[in-house]
């Protein structure tokens, strides 16, 4: 089961699309899972043979989990699924939990090990559990919502899931990510105007939006300051080589996804654009495939459609790196002794202190403007 | 509505009754003359004649197996046991005859019987005359067993048993006889089917029946002056147990801790112990305790009954123990 978010504890399998026998290739989607951020497709890692499917639909399971066997070109047959290690019973007297308690540990994520008990006999009680969920520090597994009720949930339930999932992630991230905030105003006149040129000679379906530069000029300026492309997997941060950029979606529902634009960096504008156009669709129907949702390297959210003008995020966990561009204002600006009127962004950074500073962050928004200031080359 | 003793409650049932049913009749040891060991039948010969208050021979056995003959032959009999401990010797009509004619005659038989005890103790009658074996019964496939608790329960289940077309058996704690209690005379029939929450409380559940209910009620008092709320259910029925409210009470509180005036061992309180194992065990903060009898013949001496019989304080310090630290 894969973690699709650092909100997720769980996943419920909802179909096979391949059986044992199939051939699969790397990318193929080879299931279908309900999490709460919607139903997600599963590709497959690796390519091979579906030997065994060990989870059945309708049956939920912990992240994690394997979902099938999958034999590579020329493995024999595996013996058996490989089970999962018990976890490590603590030294010396067992630990007295309460079967409600170990229950609610389970769905809340909460590490019994490190739970003082009050019940009889020094137990865990559920009261325990939920006190030392409310207090976690550092969970070392993500907090998952209340546990989903065992039939298909209806659609406010799952708009309430959604909610309950983006309350786990952003209290996580302000409660454990310290925060900085930077912002710059950017001119926009070169970009602007090298867009009009642009959209002038092509048909509507194929204009691109200024929107597309941003995330463009942000792929690029990533390569400049590649600390900010990263996963904190505490107590360090891994770099990416990839540059996927999450692309901050609202659901027309109520809530959001924020699902990657794979290679960012490497996509024309006009490859961008068709990509943003199919992935905000596939967003919106529920038809995000599973890495779109695990592999952001970072975040970028715009609200200059609502009228915002200054938008700054919350870090969307493992990220390190969120984006926020307001929309775009026509105003006085001076240039060279003169006041003139110009097309203007504020571009606005939130970074994860433990990973980065204030002075890269600075180097990061400058790099985006560069970015913008030679539209010709995003 | 009034206030009426338990004992009032009762003979008012068996007057409406007897008045409203001319198969209805009352038999059983002094039932008559004397008026009923405990005076539930006190002036009913007088006002119905001894064709319908029937004194019987001291023999159990004769005369619980005239009532199975009189109930087979359409006749609605209530039969009055002095108390449990005597209803022995009638134990083979019970699980011989009266719970198995139904199923042995492929139903042609009805055995519409009510049998009526008191059992329990508390009033220094000693071993012979104070144990509570209604838990037996209630291991009896056949037959129904009800405790009535109150002065409601005591008037208006004795209506409802009379309805069934099978063995109906009710225990009468002694104790409660004196009780007084809220009574509407237009309450009629009890429902004989589910428990009761006679005390809405949040932190554990308290099961009891018959005589300890109010022990129950009283150290949920103690409790909740100490600010832990305790829900009290009382079972009513026995036999067949309402699982489903019994668990859905421990379900909301996480912990139980059943009274039961009989000895621990093999008890109806083991029955209710293992259905919520069976049922709620991923809702428990606590493993399921109970309140029992000593394992030793009832005391006489009044310091040694009490000693041996569950009593508030002790419902209170067993609360306190699932409880554990949580709350001082």
């Amino acid at each position: 089961m894969p973690q699709l978010g650092a909100d997720m504890a769980a996943g419920r399998l909802v179909a096979w699309y391949k059986q044992p026998g199939d051939a699969v290739k790397k990318g193929d989607i080879i299931a279908e899972v309900d999490t709460d951020k919607g139903a997600i497709d599963v590709e497959v890692f690796t390519s091979g043979v579906v030997e065994k499917i060990l989870v059945q639909p309708g049956e939920k399971v912990p992240v994690g989990t394997p979902l099938a066997i999958i034999l590579e070109a020329g493995e024999g047959p595996t013996p058996s699924p490989p089970t999962p290690a018990a976890p490590p019973a603590p030294a010396g007297e067992r630990q007295r939990v309460s079967p409600v308690a170990r229950k609610v540990a389970a769905e809340l994520g909460v590490e019994l090990a490190s739970v003082r008990g009050t019940g009889p006999g020094g137990a865990v009680t559920r009261a325990d559990v939920e006190r030392a969920a409310a207090r976690q520090p550092t969970p070392a597994t993500p907090t998952a919502p209340p546990p989903a009720p065992p039939a298909p949930p209806g659609e406010a339930d799952r708009r309430a899931r959604m909610r309950q999932a983006i309350a786990a992630a952003v209290t996580r991230s302000k409660r454990d990510i310290p925060h900085f905030y930077l912002s710059t105003t950017i001119d926009l006149h070169r970009a602007t105007t090298w867009l009009g040129e642009q959209n002038a000679t092509r048909p509507v379906a194929d204009r691109l939006l200024a929107g597309a530069l941003f995330l463009k000029a942000v792929a690029l300026a990533l390569r400049d300051v590649p600390e900010l492309n990263a996963r904190w997997e505490g107590p360090k941060v891994v770099r990416s080589d990839a540059i996927h950029v999450g692309v901050a979606t609202f659901l027309r529902e109520g809530g959001l996804v924020a699902p990657a634009l794979h290679d960012t960096d490497r996509l024309s504008l006009d490859d961008l654009m068709r990509k943003l156009r199919d992935l905000v669709n596939r967003a919106r129907q529920g038809e995000l495939r599973s890495s779109e949702l695990s592999d952001p390297t970072i975040t970028v959210t715009s609200l200059g459609e609502q009228g915002v003008e200054t938008v700054y995020g919350v870090i969307y966990p493992p990220q390190v790196a969120i984006v926020g561009f307001g929309k775009i204002v026509e105003r006085p600006w001076s240039l060279g002794g003169q006041v003139v009127s110009r097309p203007l962004v504020t571009a606005t950074l939130s970074a994860d202190h433990r990973v980065t500073d204030g002075h890269r962050g600075g180097l990061f928004l400058a790099a985006v403007d560069a970015r913008l200031q030679e539209p010709s080359r995003l | 509505m009034t206030r009426i003793t338990y004992r009032d409650a009762v003979r008012s049932a068996l007057r409406e009754a007897l008045a409203s049913d001319s198969r209805v009749f009352l038999m059983g040891e002094d039932v008559g003359r004397y008026g009923g060991a405990y005076a539930v039948s006190r002036g009913l010969l007088e006002e119905f004649g001894p064709e319908r208050i029937r004194d019987t021979p001291l023999s159990e056995s004769a005369f619980l197996g005239a009532g199975i003959g009189a109930a087979l032959g359409g006749m609605r009999p209530i039969v009055e046991v002095m108390t449990v401990n005597f209803s022995l010797l009638a134990l083979d009509q019970v699980v011989n005859n009266a719970a198995t004619l139904r199923h042995m005659s492929g139903g042609q038989l009805s055995v519409p019987l009510v049998v009526r005890m008191a059992t329990g103790a508390g009033r220094q009658l000693a071993a012979q005359h104070s144990h509570s074996l209604e838990g037996w019964y209630a291991h009896i496939p056949g037959i129904r067993v009800l405790t009535p608790a109150t002065v409601a329960d005591a008037y208006g289940m004795l209506l409802a048993a009379l309805r069934e077309p099978d063995p109906v058996f009710i225990f009468e704690h002694a104790l409660l006889y004196p009780v007084e209690g809220d009574f509407d005379p237009a309450s009629g029939v009890a429902d004989i089917a589910h428990a009761a929450v006679r005390r809405a409380g949040t932190e554990a559940t308290v099961i009891a029946y018959g005589g300890s209910v109010g022990k129950a009620l009283q150290a949920a008092d103690q409790l909740a002056a100490a600010g832990v709320e305790v829900e009290v259910l009382d079972l009513r029925t026995l036999r067949p147990l309402d699982d489903e409210t019994i668990l859905t009470s421990v379900r909301k509180t996480r912990r139980a801790v059943i009274v039961d005036e009989a000895w621990r061992t093999g008890s109806l309180a083991a029955e209710v112990s293992a259905r919520i194992t069976e049922g709620a065990f991923y809702d428990l903060d606590a493993p399921v305790a109970r309140v029992c009898s000593a394992e030793v013949p009832i005391p006489y001496a009044k310091h040694l009954e009490d000693a041996a019989l569950p009593q508030p304080a002790g419902i209170v310090t067993t609360v306190r123990e699932l409880l554990g630290t949580t709350r001082g």
